[in-house]
């Protein structure tokens, strides 16, 4: 390390801090937690809330203390009374128009702003009583914007703009009239939003929830003429803990089969399974296109945030994203195809329910070309959130940490290695070489990992040599960082045979439906690595570590599917896009 | 009489102007509060079709250009009116009555702020402090200037603008 470090003192610590870095991160090095509310690290460092401000001495002011730079020499302290009544006079401002019904809001007791009131000391409201009226704005499948609950943080602006690079949302007007809207003030569902859901993940308050689908789902558990299955995402295993206050980084499979089980689902499924599917199909498309001489690249399609952005902002490659559907949208096309008729029950009697990392799926599943059973039954009826499916479990009064591990049903449980590391970026595309490798290869791998392709950086490039045949794969993950590398294959300035692209950074373990991590813990804990790890650890352990050795698919497709890329196939796994525009 | 709705004349004509005009100052993104500012100038005003026009050539979102749009008093989503009437509101205007004979104002052409009555004749903003708060509380039309309005006054003022057969400079 031959970085500048500087001397300063926190509260009378003596505290060694990198040049450049803020008295925010230094004040962590001596476990002094400075509160912040606006401050998003790498993504929101504006400086808007005040709330982190401190005393220094020497200062003529107050400084905040997200964006204020350490210096050698520098005293700071953290808790004064004039600190303490500054961050009570800035929340008691914001707190005067917030409408305050915390009794009814879906974040208590995952909100910022409440827990600071708490927090600070802010039991008494001198300015109350100018509490804005409600104003939801509910016009998109997957989101409820209510501005009475904004702070104005911008947050929301940093991740739609910056960091998923759509920048639907942008703050309007000036003064006491600024408010977080859309151009024109127009609908949520007029303007060219993905859906990817980022923006509620990093909402502090109630402003940006998700819109509840709970209800579709008790209502159909209790109909006894409904056939009631489930099935989880790869990534939602390595999450769903932490709305029980379970460490970042659980894996809590068993349980949540367990839980699911309880809440009354005649089947509870491994989407897992259908990512093996997905694996097999698009790695056939990917095999024929090498054969062929392309069109290359081969892009994959699991991400519907992607999928969206791709339609409004980048039409010039859609022919060259795979025709497969989802995990999530073959699971149910299975279902209400192979499944309905092995049980013989009739395809519009089974009502399936996902368990998804991504808000981006409750679209998906209205997409047209989304019915493998026809007559317009869709494929999936309901896609919950990891958020949602913790709601219903606390519900129903189940003491999840303590239940007993199970294991999904068998007649769609079983599920590869390369199928759970889906989950996190990199993973398809590791998933789809280990099987393109030996098929091409003939011969078993000597190790199936990939390691070029893992990791959270933002473009991962990698050049394999696979039976004598060169394959240039690319793994992003992030819309500005597909942006990126969309543009330098636009620009001929990169070429590839296969790319994977996730909405969501860092992948589905950090989808816009994951649970919500406050500021400070996104900030300073790696979250996509932590849960990604939890997944890979996963697949480690196993035996069953590809797609092709899947008993469960083999048997699907001898049965139903007859073989990889089949007619059949193409009529229930298979699907495709259309350009959207973007005014 | 026609409307001064400047898209309904020649669009194709003031569009090319604009798109001329971003062009050769590089598309550059840095720049928009100088598109914003030429397009107004040649459009009169900023309806969505134009910010369109602006997002398709720069590359800047259609939000971000709104923000702005929105952020800026000087510009205007809604077409002038061929006169335009600006109240102070700074603080000196204010405690003098400024907000009675914005009322009177918006009874009397029966629009709101930001409006333009229906003949395209007035358009009515509130301003912030104009800088002549000896004169409080003073209401501009176009460059003209009335110090020390009265409510009472108001309907004379206006008066002289609906008689006059061009409009003022
Ligand atoms: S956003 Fe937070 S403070 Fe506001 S009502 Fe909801 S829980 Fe309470
Ligand atoms: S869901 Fe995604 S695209 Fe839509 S507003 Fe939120 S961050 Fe932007
Ligand atoms: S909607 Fe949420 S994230 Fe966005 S500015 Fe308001 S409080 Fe912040
Ligand atoms: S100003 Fe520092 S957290 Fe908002």
């Amino acid at each position: 390390m031959d970085e500048k470090m500087v001397n300063l003192k926190i509260n009378g610590l003596a505290v060694q801090a990198r040049a450049g870095s803020t008295i925010l991160e230094a004040a962590r090095r001596v476990n002094i937690e400075i509160p912040t509310l606006c401050h998003l690290k790498g993504i929101n460092e504006i400086g808007a809330c005040r709330i982190c401000v401190v005393e220094v001495k020497n200062a003529k002011s107050l400084v905040p203390a997200c964006v204020y730079p350490v210096s050698e020499g520098m005293e700071v302290k953290t808790n004064t009374l004039k600190v303490q009544k500054s961050r009570r006079m800035t929340l008691e401002l914001i707190l005067s128009d917030h409408r305050k019904d915390c009794v009814n809001c879906v974040r208590s007791k995952n909100c910022e702003l409440q827990n600071l009131s708490n927090d600070l000391g802010v039991d008494f409201l001198r300015f109350g009583k100018h509490e804005k009226e409600p104003m939801p704005e509910s016009s998109t499948v997957h989101l409820i914007r209510d501005n009475s609950k904004c702070i104005l943080c911008r947050r929301c602006i940093a991740m739609c703009g910056a960091v998923q690079g759509v920048s639907v949302l942008a703050p309007v007007e000036r003064g006491f009239r600024t408010k977080v809207s859309t151009a024109f003030d127009k609908k949520l569902s007029d303007v060219p939003c993905v859906k990817c859901g980022q923006c509620i993940a990093v909402c502090p308050t109630g402003a940006l929830t998700d819109k509840e689908y709970t209800q579709e789902v008790w209502e159909a558990l209790e109909d006894p003429d409904k056939h009631v299955v489930i099935g989880t995402a790869p990534s939602a295993r390595a999450t769903l803990g932490e709305c029980f206050g379970m460490p970042i980084g659980t894996n809590v499979e068993g349980k949540m089969v367990a839980a699911l089980r309880r809440l009354g689902f005649d089947g509870v499924f491994d989407v897992d399974t259908a990512a093996d599917l997905t694996i097999m199909e698009e790695g056939t498309e990917l095999l024929e296109r090498l054969e062929k001489g392309g069109p290359f690249p081969l892009i994959t399609s699991c991400s519907p945030g992607w999928i969206g952005f791709a339609e409004y902002f980048y039409p010039e490659f859609l022919p060259n994203i795979s025709s497969c559907k989802s995990p999530q949208q073959m699971f149910g096309a299975i279902m209400k195809t192979y499944y309905a008729k092995k049980k013989g029950i009739d395809p519009k009697d089974i009502f399936v329910v996902t368990v998804m990392p991504c808000t981006a799926k409750k679209y998906e599943i209205t997409r047209s070309g989304q019915s493998a059973a026809g007559s317009g039954i869709p494929d999936v009826d309901v896609a919950l959130t990891t958020r949602e499916i913790s709601r219903m479990i606390t519900r129903a009064g189940i003491d999840f940490v303590n239940l007993p591990k199970e294991d999904f049903d068998p007649a769609f449980g079983e599920a590869s290695g390369a199928a759970h590391i889906f989950g996190a970026t990199g993973g398809v595309m590791e998933a789809a070489l280990r099987t393109v490798a030996e098929i091409l290869t003939g011969k078993p791998l000597e190790r199936p990992e990939f390691h070029e392709v893992r990791g959270t950086k933002n473009i991962k490039e990698a050049e394999y040599d696979i039976a004598g045949k060169k394959i240039r794969v690319a793994v992003t993950s992030g819309l500005a960082n597909a942006r990126k590398l969309l543009d330098r294959i636009k620009n001929g300035e990169a070429e590839y045979h296969f790319v994977e692209i996730m909405g969501c950074p860092g992948g589905c373990v950090n989808g816009g439906g994951q649970p919500i991590q406050p500021g400070p813990v996104r900030g300073f804990t790696d979250l996509r690595s932590l849960r990604a790890k939890a997944l890979y650890d996963e697949d480690r352990g196993m035996t069953l570590r590809k797609s092709h050795e899947n008993e469960t698919i083999k048997k699907l497709y001898e049965e139903f599917l007859e073989k990889p890329g089949s007619h059949k196939a193409h009529e229930i796994l298979h699907t495709t896009y259309q350009p959207r525009s973007r005014y | 009489m026609a409307k001064t709705n400047g898209l309904c004349l020649g669009i194709s004509e003031q569009e090319a102007r604009l798109k001329d005009y971003i062009e050769k100052t590089g598309r550059d993104p840095s720049l928009l509060l100088s598109y914003l500012q030429e397009a107004q100038e040649i459009f009169g005003y900023l309806p969505e079709e134009v910010q369109v026009i602006i997002s398709k050539e720069t590359g800047i979102p259609l939000a971000d250009i709104y923000g702005v749009v929105t952020f800026y008093s000087q510009f205007s989503l809604v077409p002038k009116g061929r006169n335009s009437i600006s109240v102070c509101l700074g603080t000196a205007c204010y405690v003098k009555g400024a907000g009675d004979i914005l009322a009177r104002i918006k009874e009397l052409l029966n629009i709101e702020v930001g409006g333009v009555t229906e003949d395209g004749l007035f358009s009515l903003d509130a301003t912030r402090c104009v800088g002549a708060c000896g004169l409080a509380p003073v209401v501009l039309i176009n460059k003209d200037v009335y110090p020390k309005m009265t409510v009472d006054a108001v309907e004379e003022v206006l008066k002289k603008y609906r008689n006059k057969e061009e409009p003022g400079e």
